[in-house]
């Protein structure tokens, strides 16, 4: 293998998995490091500069750093790094030294939001402090799209969100609110100089199954009723209610029903519930508040009977794969089971709806109706049209909104100063040594040995009454503290400097992950056979040095290593050195 | 802040075939220098006892008075220990192997333990063969009390006080052969390849096996003008052979050339398969043995690897028909058979 080139700035931001993973690339190590040292305001700042959101995505994030977790490599459980998020918007004072100034002098350049979600709201930000003038147009009384509209309260408590939201607001946003935009063109025709579109995919799926026009007095679609309880058009809910669908509408809606006064209320999934797409703490959160989840159940149709729903018939299935890996699911030929039931709501898909976007305006779609990108630029066909979140490649989720937003930002600030828009900002990186003296380091070299603390909930009875009683108390200070204990700090980096090793061994010795072999070179299917310990995952690189006086080189499986220092501690030469990388994403204005 | 090993081993590391996983055979984190080559050796003998599928509980640990001799606190921290005094450990071991010859005996020592203070212990352990595994951790000088020349400082080599030794070394493993031991090898803690396999044909050995371990001092004797700085040793090893150990019920499945290799089987029943470099290097014959590491030094070279082997030396308890059992088993009828056998006893004297 070549040797591995750490000053190329993706190699070591691999190694910080949940960072890598993050859409928006959050540096996660430094503010879990942060937090526990108490300083809750500056790992609050971490977070609002790379998420914009740390409140509320510190209830309702994805996740996706947390799957990546090395520590669910070394042992079961990730860090609650999203918890700990919460953490530092819980118990940050309310300084607002870290938002950046607004000028009061204009650019002399007008963007057009259409939209009030995660991912209009990034680009306002981002554009504000370079001088831009923001115009946002949305539908609703207040901006935070789907996030305002389709996020339980119980899940995100409405001063949360409004703080957030407001926060970027009041930074001189211009709203128009309650503004439908039926025509993309009359906006364009304003003299914008650049549009992002960020509408999400705001249709849910119906469900056109016999009985469906009967009984819709009683048949809802999720997310349109989620708002409807929002905006209190719906204020109660019937005894007995299904909910349609496996995904995490499902799970608020059953959830918000059984605070409505649902006594019986029931998920129906059509796979078996290990495939179903909500989170699996979504799904725990649901059963723990006694709703059952009835899987293999295909809908066949809503049984009326005197013109009122009285329930549903299903057909029972079973996954099978065919020969392309594909999942089917497959009749198992028994009876039909009838459920009965006095509503139904459907959460089985999110949908795009671009209707506003007239023909004539020259944006070239593809063949799933969605407009037609260039993946890095978020720029459409149409140069001075932006798209962003859900309405950009389809629903994922709020942090990809924010990360889209953040790209379109960038591409707006330099399509209007009419620079090459594929020329992009790098992001900025350092390597900063972690040495204070023997056996000393700036940072908690130690490795916590606690298992994941689990989050505080409100009394079950008290939340089920009231639908704005949020259920997670949140973490208290102490248990954020050895929570966030239990990072691995995988941003201090493993330096190795092969000029000065001796090949003493020492580092091999101590490592308590046996990461580091010394060994003689080969390409790197064959090398991963023959190092010190099982080196099967792919998806880790291997850092390899150059040839060393002995005619070996040093190869370190970046895997399961613990960032604990004890290489580097005991080398005799210093060519281990503990390093703290920093990646920051690059942000709209920056060189 | 003092510094902890991690509890986290590899998650897929197996384990050996008593079940035992490695973190069984570590000890505590080491408080040597950075970089001391003591500890190379340390995790070679917790490699060979993992991969022997040693039982730590069955292995009792002794050492004298120095650095190599800490060592005992950083291996095998599931098993038996003594720590005694300066030169002393061959006493000790002796003592606790006639008490229990059932456990395996891993005694720790120096160059300044065994080859001047303790040099008349280490001489009569030597002799009478004891059945113990004596692991010298040889640094050419005393690490412990600034690095001083010891007893096994080649002439003309000069650590980091800059003063070349003016004195003749005493060979280690030329004593040894000499005096009776019946495996005798020396290793090199940068070279764990040679060095494992040397300490999994120790333990199974019955005698006296000693290792010889060149272990340089990173701190007082590594410097460019002393013969066991890491690159020196390097840059002056020949090695007598490679070899596989092939533990007692093992099939052998490598194919062996001809004329090229040597089998020697020990007493437990296991095998050493010797690749020889050089053919006309016989490590069953003592002369040679003693021929080949004087050969060497003549060429300025050291001699490393298996430098000779006799499994057929009978062992301390052979010698003197000591009981088959553990002493702390014998009953009051083993112990007093009875005027009857007293008499029988006495009877044979007339």
């Amino acid at each position: 293998m070549k040797p591995t080139n750490h000053e190329h700035p993706e190699y070591f931001h691999k190694v910080v998995d949940c960072q890598y993973a993050c859409p928006s690339h959050t540096p996660v190590p430094e503010y879990i490091r942060l937090i526990s040292q108490g300083k809750y305001d500056e790992a609050f700042k971490i977070n609002w500069i790379s998420n914009v959101f740390p409140g509320i995505l510190g209830r309702v994030c994805d996740r996706p750093c947390e799957p990546a977790c090395r520590r669910s490599r070394v042992e079961e459980t990730p860090v609650a790094i999203c918890r700990l998020k919460r953490a530092a918007s819980d118990y940050k004072s309310d300084s607002s030294d870290f938002l950046p100034e607004v000028p009061t002098e204009k650019n002399g350049k007008r963007i057009a939001l259409i939209g009030g979600g995660p991912a209009s709201l990034t680009v306002a930000r981002d554009l504000l402090p370079l001088g831009y003038t923001v115009d946002l147009y949305d539908d609703q009384p207040k901006a935070g799209g789907f996030v305002r509209t389709q996020v339980p309260s119980f899940r995100l408590p409405e001063k949360v969100l409004n703080e957030e939201v407001d926060r970027i607001l009041d930074m001189g946003v211009t709203t128009h609110f309650n503004h439908y935009v039926d025509s993309l063109k009359t906006i364009s025709d304003k003299g914008y100089d650049a549009i992002f579109v960020g509408t999400g995919a705001p249709r849910g799926r119906d469900l056109d199954l016999p009985g469906r026009q009967e009984g819709d007095a009683s048949i809802f679609l999720g997310i349109e009723w989620l708002a409807a309880v929002l905006y209190r058009h719906v204020k109660d809910a019937p005894e007995r209610v299904l909910v349609l669908g496996g995904g995490n509408t499902a799970m608020d809606c059953c959830r918000m029903t059984k605070r409505l006064g649902g006594e019986q209320v029931q998920v129906i999934v059509r796979s078996p519930k290990a495939d179903m797409k909500a989170s699996p703490w979504e799904i725990e959160d649901a059963e723990d508040e006694g709703i059952p989840i009835v899987d293999n159940h295909s809908p066949l149709e809503f049984v009326i009977n005197e013109g009122k729903l009285i329930g549903m018939n299903f057909e029972k299935v079973k996954a099978e794969r065919d020969n392309e890996g594909r999942r089917k699911l497959i009749p198992t030929g028994e009876e039909p089971v009838f459920i009965p039931c006095d509503q139904v709501l459907l959460a089985v898909g999110q949908q795009n709806a671009l209707p506003f976007i007239d023909a004539d305006l020259g944006i070239t779609m593809n063949e799933r109706g969605l407009p037609l990108l260039d993946e890095v630029t978020h720029q459409s066909s149409v140069p001075h049209i932006f798209f962003g979140g859900d309405a950009a490649f389809g629903p994922k989720n709020v942090i990809t909104a924010v990360a889209h937003g953040h790209q379109a930002a960038i591409s707006i600030d330099l399509f209007c100063q009419g620079k090459d828009l594929h020329k992009r900002p790098a992001p900025s990186t350092n390597l900063v040594s972690m040495k204070m003296g023997m056996q000393e380091w700036l940072y908690h070299s130690q490795v916590s040995d606690d298992e994941r603390y689990a989050v505080p909930t409100v009394d079950k009875v008290k939340s089920l009454k009231n639908r704005l009683v949020e259920v997670e108390l949140g973490f208290s200070k102490k248990t954020a503290n050895v929570e966030a204990l239990r990072c691995l700090n995988c941003d201090v980096q493993t330096v190795f400097d092969y000029s000065t090793c001796i090949e003493c061994d020492s580092c091999v010795d101590v490592c308590p992950e046996s990461c580091i072999t010394f060994t003689e070179n080969g390409d790197e299917e064959e090398l991963r056979t023959r190092l010190l310990a099982p080196a099967d995952n792919r998806e880790q690189s291997l850092y390899v040095s150059p040839v060393l006086p002995t005619g070996r080189v040093m190869i370190k499986d970046e895997n399961v290593c613990l960032h604990c220092g004890l290489c580097a501690e005991r080398c005799p030469t210093s060519s281990w050195e503990m390093m703290k990388f920093t990646y920051n994403s690059a942000q709209a204005g920056q060189k | 802040m003092s510094v902890q090993k991690p509890n986290f081993r590899h998650p897929k590391l197996a384990k050996n075939s008593a079940e035992y996983s490695r973190k069984d055979y570590e000890g505590a984190i080491s408080t040597l220098c950075a970089g001391c080559g003591h500890d190379s050796a340390t995790n070679s003998i917790i490699q060979a006892c993992f991969e022997l599928s040693i039982e730590p509980h069955r292995v009792a640990k002794i050492s004298g008075i120095g650095c190599s001799s800490k060592t005992p606190a950083y291996f095998l921290n599931k098993s038996h220990g003594f720590n005694s005094v300066h030169g002393r450990m061959p006493s000790i071991a002796t003592g606790a192997n006639m008490a229990n010859r059932d456990l395996l005996y891993i005694g720790v020592s120096g160059d300044g333990d065994t080859a001047s203070i303790g040099m008349g212990q280490f001489a009569h352990a030597l002799r009478r063969n004891l059945n113990l595994n004596y692991f010298c951790m040889n640094n050419g000088c005393y690490g412990l009390t600034k690095g001083q020349d010891s007893a096994t400082a080649d002439k003309g080599s000069a650590g980091k006080k800059g003063a070349p030794n003016p004195y003749n070394s005493i060979d280690l493993c030329e004593l040894a052969i000499e005096l009776g031991a019946s495996y005798v090898a020396r290793g090199f803690s940068g070279d764990k390849q040679q060095l494992v396999p040397l300490i999994k044909g120790a333990i199974a050995h019955s005698g006296l096996a000693f290792i010889d371990i060149i272990s340089p001092c990173v701190t007082f004797n590594n410097t460019a003008t002393s013969t066991k700085s890491y690159h020196y040793v390097r840059q002056h090893v020949e090695a007598t052979n490679t070899f596989d150990f092939i533990p007692l019920a093992q099939e052998i499945i490598t194919q062996y050339e001809e004329g090229s290799s040597q089998e020697v089987t020990m007493h437990d029943g296991s095998i050493i398969h010797l690749h020889k470099v050089d053919s006309s290097k016989d490590v069953t014959d003592r002369r040679k043995a003693v021929n080949n590491l004087e050969a060497e030094k003549d060429k300025g070279r050291l001699l490393t690897g298996l430098i000779y082997v006799n499994p057929d030396i009978m062992e301390t308890h052979d010698i003197i028909n000591s009981t088959l059992r553990p002493l702390n088993t014998l009953t009051e009828a083993d112990l007093c058979p009875g005027n009857g056998a007293l008499q029988k006893i006495n009877e044979g004297f007339r």
